[in-house]
């Protein structure tokens, strides 16, 4: 790829990066293992704009019943760690298994921030620390949030928890306190440097490919690709809050 | 008894004199880290970043959580990466500690920071390390409160 630059073809380095991600949308290193990867960071001194919106698609056909690798490669990156209580243990994913009674039929799918695009989270929250990125992602603000956990009731996805207890030992990238309120940032932290979320990351890795990332706004995109080849559902879809998050097959 | 009196009277005067005694040798003042490495130096002016040091960084955080700018120049996380190593012993400060970088100074200034109860206060590669003590530890008990409990049910 290099070499189209330096032929000296005349294009701007963003326009560079956008065929480039094309091209680099789907790269297969080895027969069955293709790395998705999403080759259009933007400068470290630029802010997002709402030109693109991150959106994930999880088809729960390929998304195995016991298979908790999003889970887990989440905790990693964001240090997550329980005190053994399921109820209050901080959760940014969980996998949650669905029961047709009529038939029997079960189907396991992450259930995680869905990043609306009308997100009753910032709705309620009284200090503005809930808020919504301009590319789409649903964040908190902890330096504002006051821990009324409005949110938490608010959100139809129970996708937010509350830190409890004083931690440490906090990853990096992944500020986490006692008193406030957090939720799953689609690791805003690795999307502004041109990653993957680990979560889909690590789907992939393990060859389950029942989760893609990418922007809802480039018809290119190989997620837009496949929500127009095979459509997608929202959870809850009567709210009309138009998830960034979709699912297949449920 | 009038050796006595003479004897406190000295004492008294020598303890008023102690404060003037230490004005002159100057205000303690605490002890400053420098930046890791030789020829590094920091993003501003001494003088410039002791007092304003929380605008640049209050600046950046606003930037970073709601724009997305990570710009690496005002990133607490910048600070502690050239500022907080560990010592010769290769023991790392936390910021509980006295000889941690921003404790030092903000504990003489008797300014609280906040910033270390969800941010990490040392680099990166020294949390992976602390944290893999932290669940040694945490299973070292674990077994011990069950052995505990095991000699507790044979007794």
């Amino acid at each position: 790829m290099s070499h189209e630059v330096s032929e000296g073809v005349d294009i701007s380095r963003r326009s560079f990066l956008g065929k480039s991600a094309a091209v680099a949308g789907a790269i297969t290193i080895a027969p069955g293992i293709i790395l998705h990867q999403v080759a259009n960071a933007k400068p470290d001194d630029e802010a997002v704009t709402g030109s693109v919106r991150w959106g994930m698609l999880i088809d729960t056909n390929k998304c195995e019943d016991g298979c908790t690798d999003c889970v887990d490669a989440c905790n990693t990156v964001h240090g997550l760690t329980g005190h053994g209580r399921p109820q209050t243990d901080t959760q940014y994913i969980r996998k949650v298994t669905l029961r047709e009674i009529s038939t029997g039929h079960e189907l396991s799918l992450p259930m995680m921030c869905q990043h609306c695009e009308h997100p009753p989270c910032v709705d309620v929250c009284p200090t503005g620390a809930s808020f919504k990125r301009k590319d789409g992602i649903v964040l908190v603000d902890k330096h504002i949030c006051i821990g009324c956990r409005y949110c938490m009731m608010a959100c139809p996805y129970k996708a937010r928890s509350f830190v409890h207890e004083e931690l440490k030992n906090q990853t990096l990238n992944a500020p986490r306190g006692k008193g406030t309120v957090e939720s799953c940032t689609m690791c805003v932290h690795r999307v502004d440097n041109g990653d993957i979320p680990a979560c889909v990351e690590a789907c992939n890795k393990g060859k389950h490919d029942a989760m893609i990332f990418g922007d809802l706004n480039d018809p290119n995109s190989h997620i837009s690709k496949a929500l127009k080849k095979h459509g997608s559902q929202e959870i809850r879809a009567d709210l009309n809050l138009n998830t960034g998050v979709r699912y297949q097959s449920i | 008894m009038r050796n006595r009196l003479i004897q406190f009277t000295l004492l008294l005067a020598v303890l008023a004199l102690l404060p003037a005694a230490r004005a002159i040798a100057g205000t303690p003042s605490p002890t400053i880290h420098e930046p890791h490495g030789e020829g590094v130096k920091c993003v501003q002016p001494e003088e410039e970043i002791k007092r304003n040091h929380m605008n640049y960084i209050l600046h950046q955080r606003d930037e970073t959580m709601h724009e997305g700018i990570r710009t690496k120049t005002y990133s607490l996380a910048e600070c502690i990466n050239c500022h907080v190593f560990p010592d010769k012993n290769g023991h790392i400060a936390g910021i509980e500690s006295e000889d941690h970088f921003c404790h030092g100074c903000h504990e003489y200034a008797a300014v609280q920071i906040d910033c270390f109860e969800c941010h990490a206060d040392r680099p990166q590669k020294y949390i992976k390390r602390a944290a893999k003590q932290a669940t040694i530890e945490q299973d070292l008990r674990e077994v011990l409160v069950a052995r505990g409990a095991e000699s507790g049910v044979m007794k």
